[in-house]
């Protein structure tokens, strides 16, 4: 545990020294607050329904760019050898890199809460639940990401393909529910169970069901055992 | 205190290290030597669980590596080939770090800290960014982290690698100092370093282990020779009779270079000088002498004898040997960093 949270500090002070956070925050905030600006005074409704559903949009490029060099740069630098001869396990490494990666996003999203303010300032009828599941929701679709990007980050050591690669794999799961109808019956389902829309907007909506908990539960824990075995795959290829 | 035993590393179709048995004892600094490629780095991998091999155990202080690696790495301090460093981190908190990870409590870093600030010479750089110092300091860093938990076992790949002359002394004898309290282990394709730092050479080549022995061992067993390279003059002369000068001399070539000049290359102990002796044969049996040189059989021939098989190996281990005579170029350049 304590090993975890050494990862954990280290990340996010890698984090808060490189410019490439800021700039990648700034312009994910513009994004979001153009998006949310201009819709919400049109629709003249309260509710954060179509920032929440963008946001997955967004989160392909950004969580994605901000995983990329988690355990490539360390491969390409070979600081891989330092930190995986310490005495730490290769799973604690991989959890404390996803846990930084998770904060981020979680910080990133306490800003659209100023989206939030103005809804309560102006509008009235909001439903605080389905608000609140919304951004459960994002959290669990980030930390999903988040997971995956780790992942693309531990199959190679360069940061641009990795970041390609796990770009790649989130857009997969995003785009699915889009192209299911290609698929037949049955198949169709199963790809629909796979993509993260189709749990995402149950939670959206503020309906909790414990299939898209654990959805998303078990998308992170693979994708973080997956990132575990590729970085323990060095000592024996 | 470290046993290796029947170690072996394949890479896919190549086999890296080929069933490597030896034991270091608590103390012993012992050096690898070999050519690039030979199967150091692979070694030192495995002892620092950095990789696994593929068959063979690695046992030290009595746990073996297989199932007790996190209690193992407690106790070794690794610095690997190139130092690897985080170059945004300053050096503090990159030790800082290092520390957090091994547990220490915040009392033992704040004791040991200044003992390694002090040991590596890092205290003009404890504040800076490790990105922006020169090699020597990088160096250091990286061995300030090795030694910072006060390790039983510091294993270093290729120490000073990359270095300038002054900087691979002062390394060296950092390394020098360390090895009076702990067991040190390192590696390198030069030769002078490993005489000049350790107790124990185990030279390796091709992933075996050749010549493992202490130091002064190896270098009377296998340098207390002179060659005597020799160009002679003569017309149809049987060179067998030089063995008749000293129960102790061979005959290690001969061969004629063009018409009536043969070339003879003598090996005899280096207890007596025979020159004059020879010198005098010659003349009894009426041939010239063109040239007389004579060569001590250093570690480094040594070295490069075992390890030269084919043509390329032995260029590489030329550039080995001459390596160091190319470093006044690094120093043009490596004084206008922060060092110095």
């Amino acid at each position: 545990m304590n090993n975890i949270k050494s990862i954990l500090k280290k990340e996010l002070n890698s984090y808060l020294v490189s410019p490439a956070t800021y700039i990648v925050l700034v312009i994910f905030l513009l994004i979001t607050g153009w998006y949310f600006n201009s819709t919400v005074f049109v629709i003249g409704q309260a509710e954060m329904r179509s920032l929440f559903s963008t946001l997955p949009i967004l989160f392909l490029f950004f969580i994605p760019a901000i995983t990329m060099g988690m355990i490539a740069k360390e491969k390409n630098t070979g600081t891989i050898e330092i930190l995986t001869t310490l005495p730490i396990q290769d799973s604690q490494i991989v959890l404390g890199k996803f846990l930084a990666a998770l904060i981020l996003m979680g910080v990133t999203l306490l800003f659209t809460v100023i989206h939030l303010i103005t809804i309560v300032r102006f509008g009235e009828n909001i439903d605080y639940g389905s608000i609140f599941w919304g951004y459960i929701g994002l959290l669990l679709v980030s930390a999903t990401y988040c997971a995956i990007g780790v992942f693309g980050s531990s199959l190679h050591s360069n940061q641009i393909v990795a970041f390609i690669i796990s770009f790649v794999l989130v857009f997969f799961f995003f785009i699915i529910e889009v192209i299911l109808v290609i698929f037949p019956g049955p198949l169709a389902e199963f790809f629909q169970y796979l993509s993260f829309n189709y749990h995402f907007s149950n939670l959206q909506r503020g309906v909790v069901d414990t299939r898209d908990i654990i959805y998303f539960g078990s998308m992170i824990i693979l994708f973080l055992k997956g990132a575990t075995i590729s970085l323990e795959s060095r000592k024996w290829n | 205190m470290i046993e290796v035993s029947n170690v072996v590393k394949d890479y896919g179709t190549l086999r890296a290290v080929d069933h490597i048995s030896f034991t270091v004892q608590e103390g012993e600094i012992v050096g690898f030597l070999g050519p690039n490629g030979a199967g150091k780095s692979t070694t030192l991998k495995m002892l620092t669980d950095y990789l696994t091999p593929t068959s063979g155990s690695i046992n030290i202080n009595g746990k073996d590596m297989a199932t007790d690696s996190l209690q193992i790495r407690q106790w070794i301090g690794y610095l690997p080939e190139h130092n690897p460093l985080y170059e945004d981190m300053t050096v503090y908190d990159y030790l800082r770090f290092v520390a957090d990870i091994r547990n220490l409590s915040d009392k033992v870093f704040n004791t040991r800290l200044p003992q390694v600030i002090e040991e590596c010479g890092i205290k003009e750089v404890i504040n800076k960014k490790i990105g922006t110092l020169s090699k020597g300091y990088r160096q250091r860093v990286g061995l300030a982290q090795a030694i910072l938990h006060d390790p039983m076992v510091i294993i270093m790949d290729e120490p000073t690698t990359g270095l300038d002359p002054n900087q691979i002394l002062e390394i060296r004898d950092v390394i020098r100092r360390l090895g009076e309290k702990k067991t040190v282990i390192l590696s390198s394709h030069i030769m002078q370093e490993v005489q000049a730092v350790c107790d124990r050479i185990i030279i390796i080549n091709k992933g075996k282990i050749i010549a493992d022995d202490r130091k002064e061992v190896l270098q009377s067993q296998l340098a207390g020779k002179t060659v005597l390279d020799l160009e002679l003059l003569a017309r149809d002369p049987h060179f067998y009779d030089f063995r008749m000068l000293d129960p102790t001399l061979s005959i290690f070539h001969e061969g004629k270079v063009k018409e009536d000049v043969w070339e003879v290359v003598l090996e005899y102990s280096n207890k007596t000088d025979l020159r004059e002796k020879i010198s005098r044969f010659i003349t009894e049996k009426g041939w010239l002498v063109l040239s007389m040189q004579k060569q001590e059989r250093s570690l480094e021939k040594i070295f490069h004898e075992l390890t030269m098989e084919s043509k390329t190996m032995a260029k590489a281990v030329d550039q080995t040997e001459y390596m160091p005579k190319s470093k006044p170029e690094d120093t043009a350049t490596g004084g206008e960093e922060t060092n110095e």
